[in-house]
């Protein structure tokens, strides 16, 4: 292996890993490892200055082994590789040696540690790279089909804007009609149009469409597959039905908490904001009301449920101005911790409210309201004063909270949820829609509390990153994945119980029962290459040649007591 | 009929929504008028809830854009007339003179070294300088230099001429004109996103008059490793490293005298400094005085816990009524604390005002050569159930031009946005393809 030619790009990553990494000194030590002929520091090797000086020294130095000591693969990675490229240098013959979030971050306050640890990780790479062979993409056909779970507004939204794109939608819902949370819902703010007169037209367009097929009193059963060709098993009342679609978009809401042991709720004189909602819609019911007091933050923003729900308060604020535009005399009181009526719309709203005479009264968390028989009373924060409010009806706002079966949902997906319960995206960021698995998406409630606009948004959202491979027909997918020795395996199903992704069966062939790898699910996580006995299986570009090779490397200084 | 799509920004938004259309296959233009992309992220130190260096995140989606076979990207370019209808516009984009050759440039920095003129650098929010001849920022895209024809002695009275003597590729054209390129587009995207033009609440609170009483963008210049000062704290009168800090939350927000509207960011943005604060300078002390703590977003209320708990973040709920400077330069912040019912003051070493953010300028003269509406508040007027669709059919807006919003929802909504320009430019294929 004498032709080895290894270039090393050390970062500064500006202050964030030279302000403690001795950066240069790293760089001179690396120029010093075996098979380096060029090692070079860069204030920013992601910049377009840095990019282009890996892509000449490829050229002028004859590079087949590019190591990058930077950041993390998990948003550079690409960059570099396709950098490579570019210089016509394989895109798997580059290796990251990630020092920021392993040195200089965690190591911050011993930088000359820092610096030796750098130095350690970027012989481990250089040992790597060596190993590295080249790679090529693996391409894969996509069904341009797409399913919605979920036919809330979100759902809905979703399934017509795909359809708009010429792309054939499945929309599945468990209810046995169309319209979710909206159903359960008198009016829209700030437009106050009827819920019912809003979404009967997006009903009618789904139902209508010819490239939508939607499945009502529907349940998911099974999901099996991987972007560009998922199975999904869907049960209706007797009959189950396996649908093949290429992407999926998770659109399946939330639900509101039920206040148990709150403030004596009872859902009579004490309700929840989705219940007052069905007063406001009754004539009768809203005549007889002469004092109303709202409770916000209830089972929020305490210490068992420290998120703000979002959309409790323009609700509340809503439903204040309703209750007020039927019966003006009536008196409506919000007592609110923080009113969350962000941007322009909701904060114009909410002045509407207050000079419509709707009170807003704040209240601090460790001193929340009291209820008893005939009056609420609460410490007024601003005046600095007990005020006490007779009332006919309290209406509690609490959290929308994760669907009970969302788990269930997430396990059969085999994507996250976040330590709330909701499902979580791939970046809170940059990426909002996309799961970190390719060929799912997000969108509504599912993801986090969502006024109807915002719903509507991540739905369309999500249809654009769906529309890029199912538009396109094909994907191309890493080729980091398993590989199996068949003259080694001797059929256990280790590899296959152990396997999280179902990338890996075990199937009967002309030598006997032996393991074999679904490429296109395979995510590269190594589970079924450690744990199987005969060693029959080697993780592509994790090979354990590669990792022994690092492993020598790190004990290297060890044994010679450098 | 056409096929491609215009995008008007190239800040995060525009970014995003070029992405998603060029992977699905458009061909698309993006137009910015500043030298390079990035936008108002670009600037940003870290970002909220996570932490994330916002240029490190942000830098392989601007080197993206670059690189994307379907995204002809056009900076220092402003759009001049837009005629038609959804499906066929015809545009006249003009591309200001660079007085650079876009494609001899390699940006190294030779003729940056030599000149001689000496100017505020927009960027860092007029905190450092920067030469005549300058590369937007130290990450943009494109890596080319831009010659202002204000400042340039070359340009303004035929002098100097150094820049292009020391260019070995001979890229200087101090000839170039300004140039009108035509395209034609069947959708367009709007992502002009926001600036901070309004003076008048910052003066109130002694902006320019006291030092040290600073905004949040250079706040986030300050904090940055490749701002001004290298991530150090200084403050402006004396450089002394800032360890006591006052944030100031809706400067002219949420204001019936300026903007009513509430910025929608202020509260998780000056959360995040505060933190950072505290990261640069173990020991430091952050107060932030809001209205209401708004803070609906995923993790943000987690976010605000650890501020509270581990970087030593007070929250003071009170708005400021005035802030002067002691005799050492110090702001003395007057306040009331409607907790504790109490008219209180405060002496910092830095104060950082967070001031309403507000739709760009030359939004109401964009509109018009649009003839799209706009909403009371001067942001481009859209239907949320329409991909952001403006008043006018094809025309779609996202981000913060929208309305006020964070990264996520910007993200959303430039992808939202490229769904709606993708469905017209698909119609139309699809209709070509039948016809």
């Amino acid at each position: 292996m004498s032709d080895l030619r290894i270039g090393v790009f050390v970062c500064h990553c500006g202050a964030n890993i030279g302000g403690v990494v001795n950066v240069p000194e790293v760089t001179e030590y690396a120029s010093g490892l075996e098979d380096v002929v060029y090692a070079k520091d860069n204030l920013y090797t992601c910049s377009d200055a840095g990019l282009r000086e890996i892509k000449d020294s490829i050229k002028e130095y004859d590079l087949n082994r590019v190591v990058v000591a930077s950041c993390t693969p998990r948003t550079h990675e690409r960059l570099f590789r396709n950098t490579c490229e570019e210089a016509g240098l394989n895109r798997f013959l580059f290796e990251f040696v990630n020092i920021r979030d392993q040195c200089s971050w965690v190591h911050m306050q011993d930088p000359e540690s820092a610096t030796e640890k750098a130095k350690d990780l970027v012989r481990m790479g250089v040992a790597k790279s060596r190993l590295l062979n080249p790679m090529e993409e693996i391409e894969i056909d996509v069904l341009p089909v797409a399913m919605v779970i979920g036919g809330g507004i979100a759902g809905m939204s979703a399934a017509k804007s795909l359809a708009g794109m010429g792309i054939s939608t499945y929309l599945i819902e468990r209810e046995p009609q169309l319209g979710g949370m909206l159903n359960k819902l008198n009016a829209l703010y700030p437009s106050h149009e009827r819920a019912v007169d809003f979404i009967k037209p997006v009903k009618e367009a789904v139902l209508n469409h010819p490239k939508i097929e939607v499945l009502t009193s529907a349940q998911i059963k099974d999901i099996r597959g991987f972007i560009g060709s998922y199975n999904v098993e869907v049960q209706q009342a007797e009959t189950s039905r396996s649908l093949k679609v290429g992407a999926i978009i998770v659109a399946t809401g939330a639900q509101a908490l039920t206040p148990e042991g709150f403030y004596g709720y009872d859902g009579q004189n004490v309700v929840t904001q989705l219940e007052f909602e069905q007063i406001l819609a009754d004539s009768d019911k809203v005549a007889e009301l002469e004092n109303v007091v709202m409770i916000q933050c209830v089972g929020a923003r305490s210490e068992e449920r420290v998120y703000c729900s979002r959309v409790c308060c323009t609700a509340a604020v809503k439903n204040g101005l309703l209750l007020k535009e039927a019966k003006p005399d009536a008196q409506v009181f919000i007592l609110f911790r923080d009113i969350q009526t962000y941007a322009s719309d909701f904060e114009d709203y909410y002045f509407g409210a207050r000079d419509k005479g709707v009170i807003f009264v704040r209240y601090a968390k460790d001193h929340p309201p009291e209820v008893t028989d005939s009056v609420v009373r609460v410490y007024d924060q601003l005046l600095g004063v007990q005020l006490g409010m007779p009332y006919d009806l309290i209406v509690l706002s609490t959290p929308l909270i994760p669907h009970d079966d969302a788990k269930e949902l997430a396990t059969m997906l085999k994507v996250p949820l976040d330590e709330n319960g909701f499902f979580l995206e791939a970046h809170v960021k940059l990426r909002p829609v996309d799961f970190a698995t390719d060929g799912i998406y997000l969108a509504g409630c599912a993801r986090w509390p969502s006024h109807v606009g915002e719903a509507v948004s991540q739905a369309q959202a999500a249809v654009s990153r769906a529309a890029i491979p199912l538009l396109n027909g094909r994907v191309r997918v890493e080729p980091i994945v398993s590989r199996v020795d068949e003259e080694l395996c001797i059929g256990c199903e280790l590899c296959e119980s152990l396997c999280p992704f179902k990338a890996i069966q075990v199937k009967m062939t002309d030598s006997g029962r032996k393991a074999q790898v679904i490429t296109a699910s395979c995510k590269g996580c190594g589970a079924c290459g450690a744990a199987c006995p005969q060693h029959a299986i080697t993780m592509q570009h994790f090979t354990n040649l590669q990792i022994e090779a690092q492993i020598d490397a790190m004990a290297a200084t060890m044994v010679s007591g450098d | 009929m056409s096929t491609d799509v215009m995008i008007i920004g190239g800040g995060i938004a525009g970014i995003q929504a070029s992405l998603d259309l060029a992977d699905m296959g458009v061909k698309v233009h993006l137009i910015e008028r500043e030298p390079g992309i990035g936008g108002h992220m670009a600037q940003l130190d870290k970002t909220f809830p996570t932490n994330d260096c916002a240029i490190c995140i942000l830098s392989p989606k601007m080197a993206d854009c670059f690189s994307h076979p379907n995204i002809n990207m056009m900076t220092y370019s402003e759009v001049k007339s837009v005629e038609g209808e959804a499906g066929s516009f015809d545009v006249m984009v003009t591309k200001k003179a660079r007085y650079v050759k876009e494609d001899e440039c390699t940006g190294c920095g030779e003729c940056v070294e030599k000149c001689p003129t000496r100017v505020p650098d927009e960027f860092n929010m007029g905190l450092s300088n920067r030469k005549a001849i300058y590369l937007y920022f130290l990450q943009t895209v494109p890596r080319v230099m831009t010659i202002d024809k204000n400042s340039c002695l070359k340009l303004t009275r035929d002098r100097c001429g150094i820049c292009q003597q020391v260019c070995d590729k001979d890229a200087i054209d101090y000839e170039q004109q300004d140039q009108d390129i035509h395209l034609s587009v069947g959708a367009i995207i709007l992502a002009t996103g926001f600036s901070l033009v309004d003076a008048l609440p910052l003066q109130r609170y002694g902006y320019s008059k006291i030092q040290n009483v600073i905004t949040s963008l250079e706040y986030e210049r300050l904090s940055c490793a490749s701002g001004p000062t290298g991530g150090h704290l200084e403050r402006p009168s004396d450089h002394k490293v800032a360890k006591r800090l006052a944030f100031i939350q809706c400067v002219g927000s949420r204001d019936t005298r300026r903007s009513r509207y509430c910025s929608s960011v202020c509260c998780m943005h000056s959360t995040k400094e505060a933190i950072l604060a505290s990261e640069h300078e173990p020991g430091s002390q952050s107060f932030i005085f809001y209205t209401d703590l708004r803070a609906a977003g995923k993790g943000f209320q987690e976010y605000i816990k650890r501020a509270q708990e581990e970087y030593a973040v007070t929250y003071v709920r009170g708005r400021v009524g005035e802030i002067n400077e002691n005799w050492n330069g110090d702001p003395v912040i007057w306040y009331e604390d409607t907790e504790a019912d109490q008219v209180k003051r405060m002496t910092v070493d830095l104060a950082i005002l967070a001031p309403s953010l507000r739709p760009v300028s030359g939004s109401a003269e964009l509109a018009e050569v649009l003839s799209i509406e706009l909403d009371e508040h001067g942001f481009f007027k859209t239907n949320p159930y329409l991909g952001g669709e403006t008043t006018k059919e094809g025309i779609f807006a996202c981000g913060y031009c929208r309305c006020p919003m964070d990264i996520p929802e910007s993200v959303t909504s430039a992808s939202s946005a490229a769904a709606g320009a993708g469905s017209i430019v698909f119609g139309a294929q699809r209709s070509v393809a039948s016809s």
